[in-house]
């Protein structure tokens, strides 16, 4: 069985894995790393995007092997020093989430969304968000938090913590 | 961290609810309070049900049935029991004995057919995805691996497809007993009278079409026992009524089988059931000696989670010319898959008070028939039964005005019931407590910029825009807040509607609100927190809110059927009170006082006309001591109530939808919405808010864009999300939403419920807006989902109303 070095939220694992596990999986049952979940097997839904080197990815379209060498970052990650990001605060004040299980990989996508369009319209947001699919909220107060994260994260808004 | 978390919203928070506008400061009720459950939700640090690991766990991985309808002459699991890491291999005829038949909890009439319905097929399969055979192995990949050593031979046998067909002689059975479930009537007038002569008479038949409700949340289930006890934790909406009916199923006694419903990602329905694999799991367990986990996939979700709708609606409006609705006739084809589940038979029985909507008439007809077909059972999906009614009459009531050349809206004022006249007994008996149908339209014709909308409409016709402009009105209604116990046992519904609450003051003066209600997503830590915090007065974060595990919440009756709030909201108030009650007899003694002359405010009981008082903190101590009680006082200041309501609630509102249709393309796209909802008196309007924009969504969904389809052998074609078209961010506007506040009278918080007003509103509204936009090419009707390619045909088969309004299949030759 392969052998792979894989660094998640900042904790360098050395495992064996099966060629045919998924990341999600390797991250979930493996590692005990339940914070990131499973919504769909056809990549369709988003419920496990998590930081791979720095852009998003949907783990469950991945392999851990892939993953090998790799820096991943999952919602459990996202939090620096016990302070929340400001998308996770954000989805939080804007009411953006309900059930919540779209949400760790909403927020992931968000985040990833706001490295290349740190200003992105309603549009752009619906747009950019496409790939990651909610049940519950219909979405309207997740572009409400994404807006309100970008204009926390340019320095605009006013952070109270 | 959590405290961290915690602190650092605490400033922003209250600059929230400022900004979002709370009647009262000092109150609680009606503020909007961000979640408490969103701390860990939006960490990742919650609990799924596929989170659970438990030393020693096996996985359980289903085979199921490639055709819709069999016999199953063989299973071989030899192969399968040899594989590495394989722990056992079942077909259905191992537990033949053992399993039981999954429950139908909702006999609707004296001669309904309930057939056997195991939770593994062992003679017959009867719609694809049934389970025929299970795996329980070390790892999922190992039993899903093993699935493949499993032989199953099958001897084909017709499917069964068509409703209509189902019912014609000579088709072929599903059951035995044939394709008729049941046929339900009710009536109410002089339904011949009201159509004899009548001057306009609308006929018309709609598709609800099947539906797929994809919570988020794929179904998990793991089971576990200690040789004696068994405890099932499932991704349910359920608990409670879960753990009954595996008790009866299994027979497994119900005081040693605990049920817990960890969070739960979404159900809308598709979790209120009992389902194969719960059984199955139990079992396993229970014969295994080891806990079992099974996790469904999508796919496997998309096959064999409960389906919704799926009816056949011949509807009949006789008017008079001024527009006055005489009566109205509803004839129905309920499709209710191969087997009735827990209450399939009773979804479309649930609309049966609603076709009539918020309209006066003078007689009512209704006739369901429930046919097997060999596919999924249909059962709950968001609004159940009611969506299809309010569908029906408001697709009709559009049909009428544009028979009559009338404006929409305008022909709802002449039939609905004024604010004056509530309370009022509909034409289908039941009697709408308080409502006000003038002050939510205005608003939202307000909002939504009515006039300027229909002169814009009238010179997109003019000017022959490809692009047409088309309004959809909808003003709903539904009962809600399932149910008063004593309709239900009219109903033959196997249960009761009551709703549990109890309420403990801890020694510290912290509350916990324990409830029978059983949230997956609605936020009820959140508004019981706000309803417990105003009734005990004290803080908002001095409550803790316990659910959703039958241990720790005992009795309940748990979500559906938007009753959480207007029934489990009202037993947690009374729950307070009673405490209070308690209270005050304690403060009473302490402050020497009659109990008649003590007052309560902001949690300080007083006696009045003097500034001596305890605070509740110091009761609550003073009771956990006992130093120094009343005579006969119990050293605790708990209580339990048990709610049933005397009535349902009725939330209403006017939605309004504006679609540009591409008449070149077929291609919708919703240009605006506004909703405006009287759900009553309002805990959390945050959470309000984000129901409706839920439910909206839902029912956009089914309007534009979602349908289960099936091939002509039965198989399903949708079963991944990219065939089962679930709306994405990009595919749905801004909602434009704001309410008006009449509040109920059936209960003491004047809250009317809201978890489905959206998804019934909707669907009217983005159709009637499609049809509408296409009136000139003469059309009259798009089958749901409106998808381009159905607008498109539909436009062509019309052949155009008038000169000049041709669709696109004339010049381009289209075809069926
Ligand atoms: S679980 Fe990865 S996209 Fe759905
Ligand atoms: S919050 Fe439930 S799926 Fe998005």
């Amino acid at each position: 069985m392969p052998r792979i070095t894989v660094t998640v939220d900042g904790i360098v694992y050395e495992e064996e894995v099966e060629p045919r596990l998924l990341l999600v999986h390797f991250l979930r049952d493996r590692l005990g790393k339940t914070g990131t979940p499973v919504g769909c097997d056809t990549g369709n839904c988003g419920a496990c995007t998590v930081m791979l080197d720095g852009r998003s990815a949907k783990s469950c379209s991945v392999l851990a092997v892939q993953a090998d060498g790799s820096d991943v970052v999952t919602i459990e990650g996202l939090a620096q020093n016990g302070t929340l990001h400001p998308m996770q605060e954000a989805f939080h004040a804007e009411h953006a989430l309900q059930c919540g299980y779209c949400t760790p990989g909403m927020i992931m996508a968000a985040v990833d969304l706001l490295k290349d369009d740190p200003d992105p319209s309603d549009e752009a947001i619906r747009h950019g968000l496409e790939g990651n699919l909610c049940r519950c909220t219909g979405y309207c107060n997740i572009v409400k938090a994404v807006r309100r994260a970008a204009q926390e994260m340019s320095g605009e808004g006013v952070r109270t913590s | 961290m959590t405290e961290q978390i915690d602190a650092g919203m605490v400033a922003r928070r209250i600059a929230e609810s400022d900004r979002l506008g709370s009647p009262d400061p000092s109150r609680e009720i009606g503020r909007a309070r961000r979640r408490k459950e969103d701390a860990r939700l939006i960490t990742g640090r919650t609990l799924w049900t596929d989170d659970i690991q438990l030393p020693g766990m096996l996985y359980v991985a289903f085979l199921r049935s490639p055709m819709a309808h069999a016999r199953i002459a063989r299973v071989d699991t030899s192969a399968a029991r040899t594989q590495p890491g394989v722990v056992a291999v079942y077909s259905g005829r191992d537990f033949a004995g053992e399993q039981g038949n999954l429950p139908c909890a909702w006999p609707v009439s004296e001669d309904i057919v309930i057939p056997d319905h195991p939770p593994m097929a062992v003679e017959e399969v009867r719609y694809v995805g049934e389970a025929v055979a299970c795996v329980v192995a070390t790892d999922r990949y190992k039993a899903a691996d093993a699935l493949e050593a499993i032989e199953v031979d099958y001897e084909p046998l017709e499917p069964v497809l068509d409703m209509t067909e189902a019912l014609a002689e000579g088709s072929p059975k599903v059951h035995e007993a044939g394709n008729r479930a049941f046929t339900w009537k009710f009536s109410g007038g002089d339904v011949e009278a009201a159509f004899r002569d009548a001057p306009v008479l609308i006929e018309r038949t709609y598709v609800q079409q099947r539906l797929i409700p994809t919570a988020m949340e794929p179904r998990a289930v793991v089971a576990t026992t200690d040789g004696t006890a068994f405890t099932l934790y499932s991704s349910t909406q359920i608990p409670h009524v879960l753990r009954v009916m595996l008790a009866l199923t299994t027979g497994i006694p119900e005081h040693l089988l605990r049920v817990v419903a960890p969070d739960v990602g979404g159900g809308f329905g598709s979790k209120l059931q009992v389902t194969a694999e719960e059984v199955l799991c139990l079992l396993l367990t229970r014969r295994i000696g080891k806990p079992v986990k099974w996790t469904e996939s999508r796919s496997e979700g998309n096959l064999t989670a409960h389906h919704g709708r799926d009816q056949l609606q011949r509807i009949a409006l006789a008017a008079e010319r001024d527009g006055r609705i005489r009566g109205m006739r509803a004839d129905l084809l309920a499709d209710m898959g191969a087997y009735l589940m827990l209450v399939t038979p009773g979804i479309p029985i649930l609309g049966a008070f609603m076709y009539n909507g918020i309209y006066k008439m003078d007689a009512y007809d209704f006739t369901c028939t429930g046919v097997f077909t060999t596919k999924m059972p249909t059962d709950a999906y968001r609004g159940a039964g009611r969506p299809e009614a309010t569908f029906a009459i408001e697709r009709a009531v559009d049909e009428l005005a544009h028979e009559l050349g009338m404006d929409p809206v305008e022909l709802r004022r002449r039939n609905w019931i004024t604010h004056q006249e509530f309370p009022y007994t509909t034409i289908a008996g039941l009697t709408y407590d308080s409502g006000n149908y003038e002050a939510a339209t205005d608003r939202a014709l307000a909002l939504f910029g009515y006039d300027k909308l229909r002169a814009e409409q009238a010179d997109r016709r003019d000017r022959r825009d490809p692009v047409q402009l088309g309004i959809g009105v909808s003003t709903y209604t539904e009962m809600c807040g399932l149910a008063p116990s004593r309709v239900l046992g009219s109903l033959s519904y196997g249960a009761g509607g009551w709703e549990h609450a109890a309420v403990r003051l801890l020694p510290t003066g912290k509350v916990e609100v324990v409830t029978g209600t059983s949230p997956h997503g609605q936020g009820h830590e959140t508004a019981w927190s706000q309803i417990a915090a105003d009734a005990m007065g004290v803080p908002f974060e001095d409550v803790s809110v316990l659910h959703g595990d039958t241990t720790v919440a005992p009795r309940g009756m748990d979500t559906y059927g938007s009753r959480s709030l207007v029934i489990g909201g009202v037993a947690v108030l009374q729950a307070c009170e009673k405490v209070k009650e308690k209270a005050r007899k304690l403060a009473a003694h302490m402050l020497e006082a009659s109990p008649e002359d003590i007052e309560f405010s902001g949690g300080t009981f007083t006696v009045r006309g003097t500034s001596a008082g305890k605070t509740i903190q110091e009761l609550a101590l003073a009771a956990f001591a006992a130093h120094d009680l009343p005579e006969g006082f119990e050293p605790r200041l708990d209580a339990e109530v048990t709610f049933d309501p005397q009535n349902f609630s009725f939330p209403h509102g006017t939605h309004l939808c504006a679609v540009e249709v591409d008449t070149e393309t077929g291609l919708t796209k919703i240009r605006s919405y506004v909703a405006v909802d009287d759900v009553g008196t309002v805990v959390n309007p945050l959470i309000v808010e984000g129901q409706v924009h839920g439910g909206i969504a839902q029912g956009i969904g089914q309007a534009l864009f979602e349908e289960a389809v099936h091939d002509a052998e039965g198989n399903l074609l949708t079963t991944t999300m990219t065939d089962y078209l679930i709306p994405s961010a990009a595919d749905l506007p801004e909602f434009v939403t704001d309410r008006t506040e009449t509040p109920a009278t059936s209960n003491v918080l004047g809250a009317k419920g809201v978890g489905e007003a959206g998804t019934i509103a909707a669907t009217p509204a983005v159709v009637n807006a499609v049809v509408d936009a296409l009136r000139p090419y003469g059309v009259r009707d798009v089958r749901m989902p409106c998808s381009p390619e159905r607008i498109w045909r539909a436009i062509g088969e019309s052949g155009g109303a008038a000169a000049g309004w041709a669709g696109p299949t004339e010049s381009e030759g289209g075809e069926r």
